[in-house]
């Protein structure tokens, strides 16, 4: 059960585990203002928070997660470099599965360390590994980092990058784009009539005209550029398709860094990583690592991810999950960024392989 | 006892009754034309009950009736995982309409949902906020446009006269049902090419508890015969 007394004293042991690697152990409210979620995650936290309001406050929300709090807190508080920890339930609606909790503990365990971040992501991996030592458990791991460099490395507009990376965690209009920009010849029509306002009728709503003209000039420029090279493309696709052993992904990345040197910078922080999990007792030879992984997450991972799935369990949802989240501490954080890391466990589901 | 949910007033009601009719099931409303209470000729063991088209769906989940006739749309935007609660049994070829995307008409640079996301984006970076979609079907139209893709957009709740929310400035595009497209290029708006969300129309549903007796089984077999469906 999500909240036994058997639930909640695993929570603890785990806790425990955590704090004595230094964490300080900190709570957040349950009730939590919605407005920083929506404005990070727009409709979809609708999906999958339980929104209410409050005659006063607003429109509030029951904690979905810990890690917006924690970054909020931690963003306050200045102390640098932190490790923190929690145990808490978080509330998720459930839309189509119906034997999913929507109400479960979780554990974590955060970093806001910018000096060594491939130890970082070591650490807490290595962490959580250790707190579900013992459990038929096995680990995927990625990196979305890698796949905005390459994005960032293809040769092409400053626009069409933005509009992928902004697209990075909705993979089919991620492909979709991808498509458009290697086809060119878009809005023929458009661009080529006189006045593109012949028919456009009266000018009504917030979305003014000269909005509609910027617009018009961005798909002039857009139609302008080149094409994507087919080969860039192809090469995107390699990133997404790996799934390998981690050392194999590391040999394939190093190949496809040779046509696209903008990744090998985030190729190193991967070698580096797997260095320090190897330091910190990990078999890396038969880590899982696959290109595409936590793309359908919310969109706050942004460079290393994992997640601990139930070998015998495939209804049970991933009984660890994690990753590396720099930008949302930027967006947090009023201009100021700290490199940070984290992941939780669900103390219930441990029980459930426990036993 | 099988119970039937009917919407209780309009064309939805009459079209029904006309179906039902046509193919040897006569409802009617019994006693005054204000009483909400029906009856049922042509089968035994059918129960008339008139209620709002939009409370079918909630009633057929719970078991409160076991058939209905309702708006596809509004089943699915009422249940969650509607095809485990109910089942379609007729579509009854009338009530059609489609819940659509719509955007200003002088927004010449959209005619798709790439488009859409493309202005979304650009709307946020310059106003500061998501730009507004104003509906009633909140989980049509935001399953429909997470699978495709879209970003940067808000739901803003309109319960009546979406059309008119643009003009209001209360929201930037709306995705409501329209079933000749008049009233939104009345109101200055055109419909996206690939915004179709739902094509909807009256649907016969059943509901799928299990704790239908054998009678009630038999009962709707029995229906089924009749109206040849």
């Amino acid at each position: 059960m999500p909240g036994s007394a058997e639930t909640l004293t695993e929570a603890r042991r785990l806790r425990d585990h955590f704090a004595a690697q230094g964490a300080q152990v900190v709570k957040a409210d349950v009730l939590q203002p919605a407005d920083t979620l929506l404005d990070l995650y727009g409709e979809d936290i609708r999906a999958r928070a339980y929104l209410t309001s409050d005659p006063l406050r607003g429109e509030m929300v029951l904690r979905p997660d810990f890690t917006v709090p924690v970054v909020q807190m931690h963003m306050e508080s200045h102390a640098d470099p932190a490790r923190y920890t929690y145990a808490g339930k978080v509330f998720r609606k459930q839309e189509s599965d119906e034997t999913r909790a929507n109400e479960y503990v979780q554990v974590g365990y955060e970093v806001f360390d910018g000096q060594n971040p491939a130890n970082a992501d070591a650490e807490v991996f290595a962490l959580i590994a250790a707190g579900l030592n013992g459990l038929p458990v096995r680990a995927a791991t990625g990196d979305i980092g890698i796949l905005m460099a390459a994005v960032r490395g293809l040769r092409t507009t400053d626009a069409r990058k933005a509009a992928l990376l902004r697209h990075i965690w909705r993979p089919a209009r991620f492909k979709a784009l991808l498509k458009r920009y290697g086809s060119g010849a878009a809005r023929t029509e458009l661009l080529a009539a006189d006045d593109p306002f012949a028919n456009a009728g009266p000018e009504i709503g917030l979305r003014s005209r000269a909005e509609v003209a910027a617009r018009i000039e961005a798909l002039r420029a857009d139609a302008a550029a080149a094409p994507l090279a087919g080969e860039e493309a192809a090469l995107i696709d390699a990133i997404l398709g790996l799934r390998e052993t981690a050392p194999n992904v590391l040999s394939a990345l190093g190949d496809i860094a040779v046509d696209m040197p903008a990744i090998g910078a985030a190729v190193s922080r991967l070698e580096a990583r797997l260095e320090a999990l190897a330091a910190r007792g990990v078999d890396v030879s038969s880590l899982d690592f696959e290109g595409s992984y936590g793309r359908t997450s919310l969109e706050y991972y942004d460079g290393f991810v994992f997640g601990f799935y139930a070998v015998d369990r495939l209804d049970f949802p991933p009984v660890a999950t994690g990753g590396r989240y720099d930008a949302l501490t930027a967006r947090l954080g009023a201009g100021r960024a700290v490199p940070a890391v984290g992941g939780v466990i669900r103390p219930d589901l441990v029980l459930g392989l426990s036993c | 006892m099988l119970k039937l949910g009917v919407p209780s007033k309009g064309r939805l009601m009459e079209k029904t009754f006309d179906w039902f009719g046509a193919r040897g099931v006569t409802l009617r409303k019994s006693g005054s034309d204000r009483e909400y209470a029906g009856a049922v000729d042509g089968i035994d063991g059918v129960e008339l009950v008139l209620l709002s088209a939009g409370e079918i769906p909630r009633e057929l989940a719970a078991g409160n009736i076991h058939l209905g006739v309702t708006g596809s749309d509004l089943v699915r935007e009422k249940l969650a995982n509607w095809d485990s609660r109910v089942a379609e049994l007729a579509l009854m070829g009338f009530g059609g309409a489609d819940l659509i995307i719509a955007v200003p008409q002088g927004w010449v640079d959209v005619d798709t949902l790439d488009d859409l996301d493309a202005a979304a984006a650009a709307f946020r970076a310059k106003h500061g906020f998501r730009l507004r979609i104003a509906t009633k079907y909140h989980r049509l139209v935001r399953e429909f446009l997470r699978d495709q893709g879209v970003a940067d957009y808000q739901l803003v709740d309109s319960q009546g006269a979406t059309e008119g929310t643009v003009k209001n400035e209360t929201a930037e595009a709306i995705a409501d049902i329209t079933s000749t497209g008049e009233t939104l290029r009345a109101n200055g708006l055109k419909i996206l090419d690939d915004g179709l969300i739902h094509a909807s129309q009256a649907t016969l549903f059943r509901g799928r508890r299990r704790d239908w007796t054998d009678a009630q089984r038999q009962k709707l077999k029995a229906l089924q015969l009749v109206l040849g469906i």
